[in-house]
């Protein structure tokens, strides 16, 4: 018996005309993700992606794969028969049994799109609950809140059962939005935000400040594992490490004590904004969210927001620590996060930071010192990392 | 580089890395085999365990272990299980090794009563501090010899007098992982570790007197007399011997080091010796106020000078034993551990001394107003 996979769209199929090159990317995506799988054939047919293993492969392996790919809606994992009654009843019956056998209700939602098959919707509904109350009788049909809803659907190319369908990742896929630049520390909130922007279609690449010897190597280490982690959902990443010492010193020796943070992140931004125009990033990421510590207060994000020249996007800026924790644990960022290691956001803070620095001031005391020569050193000595899906990483 | 974090782990000698190899290419039969391989590879354990005992100066069993972490568990947990019928109480210290003070927390939960004592309480005497609380119904008193952050000493042959005069049946256990090899140990149980003389890494041992019982933590095909079953590891038993046999035993170098590093240090302004006046000389513990250590481990790190901000062990966690001898929080923030090797010369001392002025010159420039030197 022949199984397949079929993706289903989630918001694509709302799209229009472009909603080819939204394919093709989703497509590409899946391909990537199960070049280890095994060989594969793909078809698009009413918004959905049929993948259908040629030779052997593991399907519960690509269904965990393709459980964290965007832009599918939901996942189905059914067995192929010939679009004959008496077939699809005398095998996808017993295919069903492991779904059926320790459930208690069930019903059957079946679709007919080839209308040249002889039986109507209703009717196939009717006959397929039916054997399969036969075949399995301490079954009880319930329309409304089955445990199990089986599946059966006639298309062109065969007749699909299946009893398993998972909500997939959602979202659209990575690569149909363009390109960001994510501020990543090594806390908790960033990766969240990474994932969520990637989530969105944007392809995620990841910048991060050292500042030795006041950080560690291991603070560096954690966010490379960080990186390797979302990978899972956000595909290859880019990681640029900036070389932060100096910057910091150089803020430490010329700057009032508090305004060391938030004038460290807006040069952190400024460094992020170069680096964006030479390597074409269409916004910044950041895991920014309101009122979590001084430098995001209303007043201070301003601050930070007035020194980027590309869309900075907050995507926890609404959430409450619990919510992104939670978010975390899902995409198992958060026992790296929680690593204990002094990041370049902790060195020289402040006892008092201003928590509503006003916006003159900041600017003043930013330019008592010519950061200009340290942010371009900064940014030449800026080292590139390429982390590939798989937990491969390759220097550049 | 200059390698001063030998109470983390030293560098492996020569004799140790060989014997390892010998006994893997000529004698790595099992213990418990009857043929003659097994036979030969036993006389190899028996000729360890008899040098180590030596060099302890005492009689009893030698049982081999993966460490002193576990040794530590061995002692302590098996101890309380073997006599938990004769009392309810252990005595222990607050600076302990997490591998002792996490098992006390764990017989605590079972129902054990575990009194912790601070050096700080009883610094000078503390030996007597520790006696003074053993009462009839105490089974164990646990204590390590020498204190791995700041090196502070138990005069372990005194502890052992003493506890015994207030209770011959209370059991005495000694962390000795620090100690072995430089200080005389004395106890009903001792923990030892290969790695940190000079041997390798996953080979301990805990040293047991004759008539006292403990019940194993893992059951097994027997060896070891059942308590510590698992074949034994005899090429890492080897090179423990062979590490504990190449060790030096005159150990004046650690103390003119010693001497020599204090002596730059006391230079130095707002530097601050931690280590009690009663510590070993091949530890020494202190705090460069308004530069956190991590900042200057990272700093020396960077000329390959390598030492520790307290305790290995736990990458950053916060450590108890500052507490227990009554350091304040800047202090504690700012400590430096170096720990010596007899291969330290004083040029390495010189190297470091100099980078730490260094250092200070470069990141003592903010909080000058908030340091204070003062503790206890």
């Amino acid at each position: 018996m022949k199984e397949l996979i079929m993706a289903k769209y989630g918001e694509i199929a709302l799209k229009g005309l472009n909603k080819g090159t939204f394919e093709d990317i989703l497509v590409k995506n899946i391909r990537r993700r199960l070049r280890h799988c095994g060989k594969f054939q793909y078809m698009r047919k009413q918004s959905t992606i049929y993948i259908e293993p040629v030779g052997e492969c593991d399907l519960d392996e690509v269904m965990e794969k393709l459980k964290v790919i965007f832009g599918i809606g939901a996942l189905q994992r059914c067995a192929v028969f010939e679009k004959d009654f008496e077939q699809i009843k005398a095998q996808g019956i017993p295919y069903l049994e492991n779904a059926l056998k320790n459930a208690k209700t069930f019903k059957v939602d079946a679709k007919r799109s080839d209308k040249s098959f002889p039986m109507k919707t209703p009717e196939i509904q009717v006959e397929l609950g039916g054997a399969i109350l036969e075949a399995y009788p301490h079954l009880s049909v319930d329309v409304h809140n089955p445990e199990i809803t089986v599946m059966c659907e006639i298309r062109d190319k065969g007749a699909y059962v299946s009893a398993e369908r998972i909500i997939g990742a959602g979202g659209m896929p990575v690569g149909s939005s363009g390109k960001a630049l994510l501020l990543l520390s090594g806390g908790i909130d960033s990766p969240v935000a990474g994932y969520m922007m990637a989530k969105r279609g944007l392809i995620v690449d990841g910048i991060h400040f050292v500042s030795p010897p006041y950080t560690s190597e291991r603070a560096l280490m954690k966010v490379e594992t960080l990186c390797e982690k979302l990978t899972n959902y956000c595909g290859d990443i880019r990681f640029y490490c900036v070389p932060f010492t100096e910057i910091q010193e150089a803020l430490r020796d010329n700057c009032p004590e508090e305004f060391f943070t938030i004038i460290m992140r807006r040069l952190m931004v400024k460094i992020a904004n170069i680096i964006a125009e030479r390597n074409e990033y269409g916004a910044l990421v950041t895991g920014e969210s309101v009122g979590q510590v001084a430098s995001q207060t209303l007043k201070a994000i301003q601050c930070t927001d007035a020194a980027a020249e590309y869309p900075v996007f907050r995507p926890v800026i609404g959430m409450d620590k619990k919510e992104i924790i939670d978010i975390a644990r899902k995409i198992d960022t958060f026992e790296t996060s929680t690593l204990p290691y002094e990041d370049c956001c902790t060195v020289f803070t402040p006892k008092h930071p201003k928590t509503r620095p006003v916006f003159d001031e900041v600017i003043k005391a930013e330019q008592s010192f010519d950061f200009a020569p340290l942010i371009e050193k900064a940014v030449e000595g800026t080292t590139v990392k390429l982390f590939r899906i798989e937990n491969k990483e390759e220097q550049e | 580089m200059i390698y001063l974090d030998n109470a983390a782990t030293t560098k492996p000698c020569e004799q140790a890395i060989k014997a390892v190899e010998d006994t893997a290419r000529n004698c790595f039969g099992n213990v418990s085999s009857l043929h003659r391989l097994g036979i030969e590879s036993e006389k190899l354990m028996n000729s360890a365990k008899k040098t180590l005992l030596k060099k302890l100066g005492l009689q009893g069993e030698i049982y081999f272990t993966s460490g002193a972490t576990e040794s530590n568990n061995l002692a302590i947990r098996g101890v309380a299980d073997a006599y938990k019928r004769r009392g309810n109480k252990i005595v222990t210290t607050a600076m302990e090794h997490p591998s002792v003070a996490r098992t006390m927390d764990c017989l605590e939960k079972q129902g054990f009563e575990i009194v912790r004592l601070s050096p700080k309480d009883a610094i000078d005497n503390f030996e007597q501090y520790i006696a003074d609380n053993v009462t009839a119904d105490t089974i164990l008193v646990s204590c390590m010899a020498v204190n791995n952050e700041n090196g502070f000493k138990v005069d372990t042959e005194k502890l052992y007098r003493l506890v015994k005069s207030v209770n011959n049946d209370t059991i005495v256990h000694i962390d000795g992982v620090q100690g072995f090899c430089k200080v005389p140990l004395k106890g009903d149980l001792i923990s030892l570790s290969g790695h940190k003389i000079h041997g390798l890494k996953g080979i301990g041992a805990m040293y047991c007197a004759d008539k006292i019982r403990f019940t194993p933590l893992v059951y097994g095909g027997g060896q070891q007399k059942n308590l510590r079953p698992g074949t034994e590891p005899t090429e890492l038993i080897a090179s423990f011997e062979a590490a504990v046999k190449a060790y030096p035993t005159d150990l004046t170098h650690y103390k003119e080091l010693n001497e020599h590093l204090r002596g730059r240090l006391s230079a130095m302004e707002d530097v601050y010796i931690n280590s009690p006046d009663n510590s070993v000389y091949n530890i020494l513990s202190f705090s460069v106020l308004g530069v956190r250590s991590e900042i200057m481990l990272h700093s020396l790190e960077e000329k390959e000078i390598y030492v520790s901000s307290g305790s290995a062990c736990s990458k950053g966690k916060i450590s108890s034993v500052p507490d227990a001898f009554g350091m304040n929080a800047e202090r504690a923030d700012s400590t430096i551990r170096v720990s010596f090797s007899m291969e330290t010369t004083t040029e390495d001392i010189d190297a470091l001394c100099d980078e730490i002025e260094n250092g200070i010159a470069r990141f003592r420039r903010t909080k000058k107003s908030r340091r204070k030197g003062n503790i206890q």
